[in-house]
C-alpha cells in the first residue's frame, strides 16, 4: 500500500510545523526589530512625527556628546568593577565548600541575592545609602568619619551602584563556582596530592583548571551584565546626579522615551549592540567547535 | 576534595572558621535586613528617626495588610502572576518544540537556526526597544498583560530553546529511532518519549523563566503605563513616586515583590541550581 504524503515525507516537513511557532514569534520581535533600529538610527525622529533621514548624523552627534563620554566610561567602569566578580566569587566558593550542616543552609543565603529583583536590590541599596536614614553614613559617622552621600556625589555614585549589582552578581558566579567546586574530579585532586601539590600550586594547577567551564560562563555574564546594566541605574539614580552616572543602555532609554529622540537611541543601541557582537560571535564559535568536536 | 576539610583542622581553625563564617552572612545580608527590620516598624517610629534602634512597637501585621488595601499592590501583584504563569508555560511549549526539532532533525540551516535562537538571547533590550514598542501599540496590546506576555514569550523562547536543544542532543538518538521505525508519528515521538524525558530539564527551566519574567522592570516599563497591567516591580517604583516618606510600607511592598521567586528559590533549589549551571560542570 502506499503510504500519503504525510507518512512518506514527515522527517523533512516535521521541522517546520516543529520551529514555526517559535520562529515566528522570535522574528517578529527580536530579528525584525534589531534590524528596524538599525534602520531608525539614520533618522531624526520623534517617534510620531515624520522620519528624516540624516545619514550617519546621529553618531556624529554622538561622538561630541558629553552624555555619551560618561556612558562610555561608565560602562567601562561597570565592566572592570564586574570582571572581580569572578575571582571574588571563587574564593567566596572556595571559603564555603565544607561540610558542616549549617552550610547548606548559610550556601542558600549566600545564593539567594540573585533571585531578588533588580527593583527590590536597588531599593535596599538606596536605603542603605541613604544620607538621612541609611545604615552607611550612620555607621560612617558612628565611627567619627564623613557620612558620605553615595547616590548623591558625582565621584563615587557608579560605583555606589556597581557594588549593589555586585551583591546578585556574585551570588549568581558563586552558584556556579559551588557546583563546579561539587564536581571535581576526586582522583586527579588525590593523585596530585599524592605528588605532593597542596596550597597555591594544588588550586593553580589541578584545581583551577577543573573550574575553567564555570569559569568560562562566570565571565560571560559578568560581562553581559556590565555592558547591558540597566535596571539599577534606573532605579537608584536615574542617571544623576547630572548625568554622572549613565550608562549606555539608561542613556538610550532616557533620549528615546524621555526625550523622544527616538533616532538618537536607536543609534546607542546600536552601538551597544555593536560591542555585544564580538561577545555574541565569540561564544557562537565556541558552540560551534564544540559541536564539530562531537561529531 | 578542595579545600581540606575543615573537620580534618585543629580546634583553633575550626572555631575560627566558624567565625569568619557568620561574619561574612551577616555582613552579606546586612543591606536586606536592613529593609527587612523597616518593613515592620510603625510609622511612629519612622516620623521620630528610630531607623536602626529595636522598633517601639512591632507593626508587622499592621504593615503588609496596609500593603494590600491603602496601595494597589494586591493589583500589581496578580498583574505579575498573571503575566509571569502564561508566559512561562508559552515558553516551554514553543521551545521543546523548536528543541526537538534543532536536536533531532537533520536538515539544512539547522544550524543557522539555533546561532540565531543563541545570538538573540545576548542581545541587548535597547536595541529591540523602539520597534517592539511601535509593534505592540500596532498590535493593539500596548499598556495590557497581553503585550508583555507577548514579547516575553518571545525573546525567552531563545534562551529556552538553547538550553533544551542541548538537553535533548544528549539524549541517545537509538530510542527515537527505533520509535520512528516501528511507525511513530514524529508528533508521537516527542510527546510520549521526548517530553517525559525532558521533565527535569522542564522543572529547572520553569522556575529559571519564572524568576527572570517576575523580576523585569525594563520592558515593564517600557510596555505598560498604567495600573491596569502594571507587574510589582514596576508597581514598587510607582509607591516610591506616591507615598516617599512612607519607607515602612516600600519595604513591606518590596519584602513581597521579592517572596514569590526567592520562596521558589528555597523550595526547588536542586532545579534551580540545576539549571543555571547546565554547562558549568562539563562542556
Amino acid at each position: 500500500m502506499q503510504a500519503n504524503f504525510w507518512d512518506r515525507n514527515q522527517l523533512k516537513l516535521a521541522p517546520v510545523f516543529f520551529l514555526a511557532p517559535a520562529m515566528l514569534l522570535f522574528a517578529v520581535y527580536v530579528l525584525y526589530p534589531i534590524f528596524s533600529s538599525l534602520r531608525i538610527s539614520f533618522f531624526e525622529w520623534d517617534g510620531v512625527g515624520e522620519m528624516i533621514w540624516i545619514g550617519f548624523g546621529n553618531y556624529i552627534e554622538m561622538w561630541e556628546d558629553d552624555r555619551v563620554h560618561t556612558a562610555i566610561k561608565n560602562n567601562f567602569i561597570w565592566l572592570i568593577c564586574f570582571l572581580l566578580a569572578p575571582p571574588l566569587s571563587l574564593a567566596l566558593g572556595i571559603f564555603l565548600n565544607q561540610n558542616l550542616t549549617e552550610l547548606k543552609f548559610i550556601k542558600s543565603l549566600f545564593f539567594f541575592p540573585f533571585v531578588v529583583s533588580p527593583v527590590v536590590v536597588g531599593l535596599i541599596f538606596s536605603w542603605f545609602y541613604n544620607p538621612k536614614y541609611g545604615l552607611l553614613d550612620s555607621f560612617l559617622e558612628f565611627i567619627g568619619l564623613n557620612p558620605l552621600a553615595v547616590l548623591s556625589n558625582e565621584n563615587i555614585v557608579t560605583f555606589g551602584i556597581i557594588i549593589a549589582a555586585l551583591w546578585p552578581q556574585i551570588a549568581y558566579c558563586l552558584i556556579l563556582y559551588l557546583t563546579g567546586l561539587a564536581g571535581l574530579n576526586k582522583e586527579i585532586v588525590e593523585a596530585a596530592k599524592i605528588d605532593g601539590a597542596k596550597g597555591w600550586s594544588m588550586f593553580w594547577n589541578v584545581i583551577l583548571p577543573q573550574l575553567r567551564p564555570a569559569t568560562f560562563i562566570a565571565v560571560i555574564v559578568s560581562v553581559l551584565g556590565a555592558l547591558r546594566s540597566f535596571d539599577l541605574v534606573a532605579i537608584m539614580t536615574r542617571g544623576g546626579p547630572w548625568g554622572s552616572s549613565t550608562v549606555l543602555a539608561y542613556e538610550m532609554v532616557e533620549q528615546a522615551i524621555f526625550n523622544y529622540r527616538m533616532g538618537y537611541g536607536a543609534a546607542l543601541a546600536t552601538i551597544l549592540f555593536l560591542i555585544l557582537d564580538i561577545y555574541i560571535a565569540w561564544f557562537l564559535i565556541r558552540v560551534w567547535l564544540n559541536e564539530k568536536g562531537r561529531l | 576534595m578542595f579545600p581540606e576539610p575543615i573537620q580534618k583542622a585543629t580546634f583553633f581553625s575550626r572555631g575560627s572558621y566558624r567565625i569568619v563564617l557568620y561574619f561574612a552572612i551577616i555582613v552579606w545580608l546586612l543591606p536586606l535586613a536592613a529593609v527587612f527590620l523597616t518593613s515592620f516598624r510603625s510609622l511612629a517610629d519612622i516620623n521620630s528617626g528610630n531607623y536602626w534602634g529595636w522598633p517601639t512597637e512591632f507593626a508587622l501585621v499592621e504593615n503588609y495588610t496596609q500593603i494590600f488595601t491603602v496601595t494597589p499592590m494586591l493589583k500589581y501583584f496578580f498583574n505579575s502572576l498573571v503575566i509571569t504563569i502564561p508566559t512561562v508555560i508559552g515558553t516551554l511549549t514553543l521551545s521543546s518544540l523548536a528543541g526537538y526539532s534543532l536536536a533531532k532533525h537533520n536538515f539544512r540551516g539547522n544550524f543557522l537556526i539555533f546561532a540565531l535562537f543563541i545570538a538573540g538571547n545576548f542581545v541587548p533590550a535597547q536595541i529591540l526597544m523602539i520597534p517592539v514598542r511601535n509593534l505592540t501599540l500596532s498590535l493593539g496590546v500596548y499598556d495590557t498583560k497581553m503585550g508583555l506576555i507577548l514579547f516575553h514569550t518571545a525573546f525567552q523562547t531563545g534562551f529556552c530553546t538553547f538550553f533544551l536543544r542541548g538537553f535533548i542532543k544528549e539524549l541517545p538518538h537509538e530510542i527515537v529511532e527505533s520509535a520512528r521505525i516501528d511507525g511513530a508519528s514524529e508528533l508521537r515521538v516527542f510527546w510520549n518519549i521526548i517530553l517525559p524525558l525532558i521533565r527535569p530539564a522542564l522543572a529547572a527551566l520553569a522556575v529559571l523563566e519564572f524568576t527572570f519574567i517576575w523580576n523585569d522592570y525594563f520592558w515593564a516599563l517600557v510596555l505598560v503605563q498604567g495600573d491596569e497591567a502594571r507587574p510589582i516591580t514596576l508597581g514598587i517604583q510607582a509607591l516610591r513616586g506616591r507615598w516617599t516618606s512612607f519607607w515602612h510600607l516600600i519595604s513591606a511592598g518590596s519584602i513581597v515583590a521579592a517572596l514569590p521567586p526567592v520562596f521558589m528559590f528555597f523550595m526547588l533549589q536542586k532545579h534551580f541550581i540545576a539549571g543555571l549551571t547546565m554547562g558549568a560542570v562539563k562542556e
